[in-house]
């Protein structure tokens, strides 16, 4: 038997959809399920966390995310719940917090994994920026896994058992790596790397006023908004939209790149996105050859027709 | 100020990767680069240099004999001092933070530690933390801005779309840098020259107690992905074209 914990991310309170997945997952291992939050009051969450053990609470004063102090919290629930596995999202957070939960727990992290194998703690991760493909396995000590958004299937329990609620203090030492301020950006915009439906612009948009009508159509299909470098590059999008090697690894049902040559730096940056349409004027761009679904066309003339048919199946 | 930065030599990202015999790769035709986030962290790196008098920029990197052309890299591009950690096995993740974290403790007065945000090969997004644990010191990952006000770091790293966190640390500190932080520099010529001349410091994994027997997570398989089957271009005047593509991907990709 082996306990398995998971970190449950909430963002200013709200449950991450991803975490969703990360039960999927480890109610599947029929083995005993620890999830953790760090919340003043867990009742909104216990419909989530239906049909697992243990819902742990880490409860403080100022919960507010610093990066020493939810290290240090997670590694003593490793401790005091014995978990031999433990599982995030490979969130901006996650990234953040998993190296350092794995220094601090003296535990191992394999990170942004693809599918994860709790019985063999093994996990299939991309390398070489989703070229090839990795199987590890950690043979010792706690084992720490961090799961890309969108790969694994929800499924739903009707297992109605409610679980235990167990609290631990929030750990308040001293703050080596200070978060002195957050700023958010202006407008909302959709976390990429968990959207499901993204749209993006290249070189081929010519302007930064014209990603309006990606975004015009992304209103439409509840979608983020991605960008070539060469649109970044050029001051089109701004960097957070940036989609490749360089920029974000994104895993959207649908991607829709208008005006993208299809590179194989922007490639590896969106290549396990469910269905990929393509939108180019030049029927030999190579993104053609990687699209499940192409129109060779002018994106100006394409995108707002995009537009209107997608409302009229929406609605 | 000893300032450090950590690079890794990693594949040309135009390079095809093959695998051979189920867990390495084919390195006959590989062009081999700095890792590109390491680019901005030497840029950062000598920036700071140059802002504080008698600072000295120390280049490390852990790998077999070919990474010294990623120190002649950092050399060419500015950093004073070379070592090399000579590595024909296949450390884990924390091995090699122990291994980085030997080097640099060497020097007592170790002050700001620049790497990158992932090393485009083995994409483990965790050197940088993991080493900063070792040495006891603070760590920021995904850094978009740096500055050193009054013996203290700050920094802001890119969080969730746009949102950003605003960081402070005490030196030393490690500082892994995220595209945008700034746009590094070419080497000049004289740099290039210069750099040839540099003799690169060498340290054998057994000289700083690390060795293979450690690791804790096993490589099993390397394999190439399944190739997705070639897309059709859907034919017609554009109106009626995107119809077919909603209706495509309504019926058969049932994505909508
Ligand atoms: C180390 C490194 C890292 C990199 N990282 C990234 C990364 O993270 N992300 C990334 O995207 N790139 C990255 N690149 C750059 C990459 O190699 C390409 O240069 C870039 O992706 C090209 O962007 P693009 O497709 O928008 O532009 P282009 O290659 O110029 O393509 C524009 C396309 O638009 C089409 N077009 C033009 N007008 C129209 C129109 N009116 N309607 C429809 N189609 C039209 C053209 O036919 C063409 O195919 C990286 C490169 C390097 C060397
Ligand atoms: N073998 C190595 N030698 C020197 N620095 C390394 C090595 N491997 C990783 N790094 C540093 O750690 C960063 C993060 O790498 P990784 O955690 O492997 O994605 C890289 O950008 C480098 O700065």
């Amino acid at each position: 038997m082996a306990n398995i914990g998971l970190y449950m991310e909430l963002k200013d309170g709200v449950f991450k959809k991803s975490n969703r997945e990360l039960l999927s997952l480890a109610r599947k291992s029929g083995q005993p399920v620890h999830a953790v939050l760090f919340c003043q009051d867990t009742q909104p969450y216990m419909e989530e966390l239906k049909g697992i053990q243990t819902v742990v609470q880490v409860k403080g004063a100022d919960l507010s995310y610093q990066p020493d102090r939810y290290a240090r919290t997670l590694a003593a629930v490793i401790q005091e719940f014995k978990l031999d596995i433990f599982c995030g999202i490979f969130s901006a957070q996650g990234k953040d917090l998993f190296p350092r939960l794995a220094a601090k727990a003296k535990a191992s992290l394999v990170s942004d994994c693809l599918a994860v194998d709790l019985d063999k703690r093994q996990a299939l991760k991309p390398v070489y920026s989703g070229k090839l493909l990795a199987e590890y396995r950690i043979d010792a000590g706690t084992a720490l896994f961090t799961v890309r958004p969108n790969v694994i299937a929800v499924e739903t329990t009707a297992a109605a058992a409610t679980p235990e609620v167990r609290t631990v203090a929030m750990d308040s030492g001293e703050l080596g790596t200070k978060i002195t301020e957050v700023l958010k950006s202006a407008s909302q915009k959709i976390d990429l790397t968990e959207a499901e439906i993204i749209v993006s612009g290249g070189r081929a948009m010519k302007g930064k006023e014209n990603f309006i009508i990606l975004e015009d159509l992304a209103k439409v299909l509840n979608a983020g908004v991605g960008a070539s470098r060469a649109a970044v590059d050029a001051g089109f999008a701004t960097s957070d939209m940036q989609v490749g090697q360089t920029g974000k690894v994104v895993n959207p049902k649908l991607y829709v790149a208008c005006g993208i040559s299809g590179a194989i730096q922007h490639f590896v940056g969106m290549k396990t996105s469910k269905i990929i349409v393509a939108v180019n004027k030049d029927p030999e761009a190579p993104i053609f050859k990687k699209a499940d679904y192409g129109i060779v066309g002018d994106l100006f003339v394409v995108v707002p027709l995009l537009k209107e048919e997608f409302r009229k199946e929406m609605s | 100020m000893n300032i450090y930065v950590c690079v890794k030599q990693v594949p040309d990202t135009e390079a095809s990767i093959l695998v051979k015999d189920g867990k390495s790769i084919n390195e006959a035709a590989i062009k081999w680069i700095v890792s590109p986030y390491d680019e901005y962290a030497i840029e950062e790196a000598l920036k700071l240099k140059e802002k504080i008098p008698a600072s000295m920029l120390t280049a490390v990197c852990l790998g077999p004999e070919r990474v010294q052309n990623a120190l002649r890299t950092a050399l060419a591009m500015g950093a004073d001092r070379a070592v090399h950690v000579e590595c024909t096995v296949a450390l884990d993740y924390q091995n090699t933070a122990r291994a980085l974290a030997q080097v640099i403790r060497m020097d007592k007065d170790f002050g700001v530690i620049f790497m990158g945000k992932q090393a485009i090969d083995d994409d483990a997004y965790q050197l940088h933390i993991l080493l900063a644990e070792e040495l006891g010191i603070p760590a920021a990952t995904n850094v978009m801005a740096f500055a050193l006000e009054e013996q203290k770091v700050k920094v802001e790293r890119e969080i969730d779309e746009g949102a950003r966190e605003k960081i402070e640390m005490a030196v030393p500190c490690v500082v892994a840098a995220a595209k945008g932080l700034n746009t590094p520099r070419y080497a000049s010529m004289m740099g290039i020259m210069k750099a040839k001349k540099v003799e690169i410091k060498k340290i054998t994994l057994s000289e700083i107690g690390i060795d293979e027997s450690q690791n804790r997570i096993r490589l099993l398989k390397l394999s190439a992905p399944a190739e997705k089957p070639q897309g059709r271009i859907i034919p017609g005047e554009p109106a009626a074209a995107v119809h077919e593509l909603v209706r495509l991907l309504r019926e058969e990709a049932k994505v909508l």
